[in-house]
């Protein structure tokens, strides 16, 4: 791979990004359309249920509102481990990668409760089709949010065996590429399935 | 902050990285894309024989009315796993192998983007297959059709369909891992002064399909989701007691399923679009025209699926959009068509194996493409669909077109790859058995499809009279087996031939044929630098004032220089690794624990993680 790194910068026959991170834009917009694909199949059976219970029902969007803020603010933290890197300031990176894997682990956590306050309201994976597509969606998007913790936590790793000095910021923004991506989806989820009223089928 | 301090020593891997480039395990552990080029390729083509195999069996249970030789579920399972192989496991790896040996050297580089994740992709391709086809062992084939409809695709009791889903997300992520390395390859890495018009059209259609692959892939990875959802544990995606919606599947399904289409046919067209100028002499007609073509099908491609779906009743505003889209998209496939006849038009042909294979390609595409032109138009296609017709067309375009393309693909590029020439006395009786026979084995389906024989039946009585040409057909396709059967031994003997091969043995245009036969590892000596289309050819032959084609007078600008190679040195390659196949091994267990057991589920997940870890870790090299 690093050969081609210096063979690829000749005019007009690259275009002088790195392989990784052209790759990791081209795996996101595919990203996009797994996404896409879902929410797609959540907004067709929106209120399309026959039995309950329903959205209003079980939604607590002040808590659920909370716990995106935290995801987004770990965005923040992301962007300033990155910069601390860039810096030099490898002590700095370390506190804000562990200050973002520890907004994520908030933010799955909050996501588990939520889904143990469902269950005990009688609403699982199987009880609707609004269960069954809340479900699999979320779900899905929290899957993302533990791969991306297991990811900065890997990182934190490799730091403190002073395998991530500035010369691997490169490193640190590919995991964050994936971060920022994963919390941009989340505000898209968040409006469709929270914030757009569903009324209860008549 | 004294723990910042580097490490004198390099950090150690998992496992000491492996040195062997050579012998039988080295290709378990090779990074080097020709090699894993041809592991795709024999992949590939072992599966073709078993798809083949199917095939002929439901020939043999239709040859004859009222037979039983297949039951009607096991002839369920028989067709299902023949879509499902030619397409998935047959067709895409195939072009991949194609994409995989030849997208570098085409463009003058080393290796491709990501060499692990390469081999990584292949792995994974293969367990994907074989996890499909250990389903004959473990509860039953897939049985639903290669489009698994449901509810008849979810609610029936075998595993069959699990496997189903299964297996062809784990082939997915094979490809969309594929897609995303090879197309960073071509944007990112190719030679100096090869600018995207500079590019031979076989890499433009491998641009296209890799970018198709990466937008459509996740579509039906989410379909086969919801569908292993519903089917394990109960959910309600496409259950309509529940208020689910059934043709919500066919949507997902065809918005990737039409972009497959392209997936499986461009490749075979960026090959003819290679192999017409070389065996005419003259540059491809209208290099800008097919290249767009090739772009604006691959838009276009996404916007026509409902065309498979409309007896599904999406109403007449929907069917008709649907069908204008159809027939813009028959614009492009016809320009395309006319290039390669403005190619050879007042060409200095010679027909050689893989000319006579590409031009068999544009005729049978041509009769393809106009069946095709007939679905778009919705009152006919009530009467197409689900009959023969439907299945004649398709094998006209997907084995008239894309196998045929493949295979002359395979008589082109052999010399290359191993060195060798295929017999071009043997390799013509091998086309003309195939031309004959697949024309006997699906001409025939247009008469019965359009008779009413309905696809998908495993028997029919008598007194239709639907005998006769049923008949044909199947004699067809054992025809087919034979000439394939004659490839087989033309592709052994082969091998007793000395590895002698010069450069460039047909006259070819492109940057593969400057290096040896087959290439060393590292490709190319020194890393080409190009100056215009077809630049070996211009490197070998210059224009006289009155337009006459004149040889470049020998130690020109530029011969191909075939003997030997005594550069090299200095070039560092990256090392084998294990990792690819350990992180891809995971797959199918963990696949297998969803089915039959949670505990096999984190036990797959050992070698995934073991795997990746192990990659991130490893020392460039030992």
């Amino acid at each position: 791979m690093e050969i081609h790194a210096q063979e690829s910068e000749h005019l007009a026959t690259s275009t002088g990004l790195p392989n990784i991170k052209l790759a990791m834009w081209l795996f996101l917009a595919s990203d996009c359309m797994l996404f896409g694909a879902l929410i797609s199949t959540y907004v067709l059976y929106r209120g399309a249920s026959v039995v309950g219970p329903y959205p209003n029902d079980v939604f607590d969007i002040p808590y659920t509102s909370v716990s995106s803020f935290v995801l987004l603010a770990s965005s923040l933290t992301m962007v300033l481990a990155l910069a601390a890197l860039q810096r030099g300031d490898v002590g700095r990176s370390r506190v804000w990668l562990l200050a973002t894997a520890l907004l994520g682990m908030t933010f799955v956590g909050g996501q588990v409760y939520e889904f143990t306050t469902f269950a005990h309201e009688e609403l699982t994976l199987t009880t609707n089709l609004f269960s069954t597509s809340f479900y699999v969606l979320t779900g899905f998007h929290g899957t993302h949010v533990a791969i991306g913790i297991l990811m900065l936590l890997t990182l934190l790793m490799f730091s403190f065996s002073g395998r991530l000095g500035p010369e691997k910021a490169e490193t640190v923004e590919m995991v964050g590429l994936y971060w920022h991506f994963v919390d941009i989806v989340w505000i898209v989820i968040f409006t469709v399935i929270y914030l757009i009223p569903t009324g209860n089928p008549a | 902050m004294a723990s910042v301090s580097v490490r004198a020593e390099r950090p150690r891997g998992l496992l000491r990285r492996p040195t062997a480039t050579t012998g039988f395990w080295s290709w378990f552990t090779t990074v080097d894309h020709k090699k894993i080029g041809i592991l795709y390729g024999i992949t590939a083509f072992a599966f073709f024989i078993i798809g083949g195999s199917e095939a002929l069996l439901i020939r043999l249970q239709l040859a004859r009315p009222d037979q039983d030789i297949l039951s009607a579920s096991v002839y369920n399972e028989m067709f299902t796993m023949h879509g499902i192989t030619m397409v998935f496991l047959v067709v895409m790896p195939l072009s991949a192998a194609f994409f995989n040996y030849l997208i570098p050297l085409m463009i003058g580089a080393r290796d491709v983007a990501f060499p692990r994740l390469n081999a990584y992709s292949y792995w994974a391709f293969l367990f994907g297959g074989l996890f499909i086809y250990s389903s004959w062992f473990l509860g039953g084939a897939p049985n639903g059709g290669w489009f698994g409809y449901p509810p008849n695709a979810t609610v029936d009791p075998s595993l069959g369909m699990t496997f189903y889903s299964l297996g062809l997300i784990i082939t997915g992520i094979a490809s969309t891992v594929s897609a995303v390395n090879l197309a960073v390859t071509v944007i990112n890495m190719r030679a100096p002064g090869m600018t995207l018009f500079r590019m031979p059209v076989f890499i433009w259609m491998g641009l296209v399909v890799q970018l198709l692959l990466a937008f459509s892939l996740p579509i039906i990875t989410i379909g086969l989701t919801e569908m292993f959802f519903d089917r394990r544990f109960g959910t309600h995606f496409f259950d309509p007691a529940a208020g689910g919606d059934p043709v919500l599947w066919q949507h997902l399904f065809w918005l990737f399923g039409h972009p497959e289409v392209y997936i499986l046919i461009l490749p075979a067209m960026g090959i003819v679009s290679e192999i017409l100028p070389v065996f005419a002499r003259k540059p491809l007609f209208g290099y800008q025209f097919v290249v767009f073509s090739g772009i604006a099908i691959g838009f276009i491609g996404f916007g026509v699926w409902a065309h498979h779906m409309f007896a599904v009743g999406l109403g007449p505003v929907a069917n008709t959009a649907f069908g204008i889209s159809t027939l813009i998209i028959a614009v492009p496939t016809g320009v395309k068509i006319f290039n390669w006849l403005g190619t050879l038009w007042r060409g200095d042909i010679r027909f050689t194996t893989p000319m006579l294979f590409s031009v068999g390609f544009i005729a049978m595409f041509v009769i393809g493409g106009l069946s095709g032109v007939t679905h778009a138009v919705v009152p006919s296609d009530y009467q197409q669909t689900d009959t023969y017709y439907i299945v004649a067309h398709f094998h006209y375009v997907l084995f008239g077109g894309a196998i045929f393309g493949l295979f002359g693909g395979i008589y082109y590029w052999w010399p290359k790859v191993f060195g060798r020439m295929l017999g071009e006395r043997v390799g013509k009786l091998n086309f003309w058995l195939m031309l004959i026979g697949f024309n006997m084995t699906f001409g025939p389906m247009h008469i019965l499809g359009l008779q009413g024989m309905p696809r998908r039946v495993q028997s029919y009585p008598e007194s239709l009279g639907l005998s006769f040409w049923n008949l044909v057909s199947s004699i067809g396709a054992f025809l087919i087996a034979v000439s394939v059967l004659i490839f087989l031994v033309n592709a052994v003997a082969s091998f007793r031939k000395p590895k002698e091969m010069e450069a460039d043995p047909w006259d070819a245009r492109t940057l593969e044929w400057t290096t040896t036969s087959p290439p060393p590892e590292y490709n190319f000596d020194e890393v080409p630098v190009v100056h215009s289309l077809d630049e070996l050819w211009h490197r070998k032959y210059s224009q006289t004032q009155g337009g006459r084609v004149v040889p470049v007078p020998a130690g020109g600008s530029g011969e191909a220089h075939g003997g030997g190679h005594a550069g090299g040195h200095g070039i560092h390659m990256p090392g084998p690794s294990y990792f690819p196949l350990i992180a891809a091994l995971g797959l199918p267990i963990a696949a297998y624990g969803l089915i039959f057991n949670w505990w096999l589920v984190g036990a797959g997940m050992v070698p995934v993680l073991a795997g990746f870890y192990g990659w991130i870790l490893e020392p460039s090299a030992e």
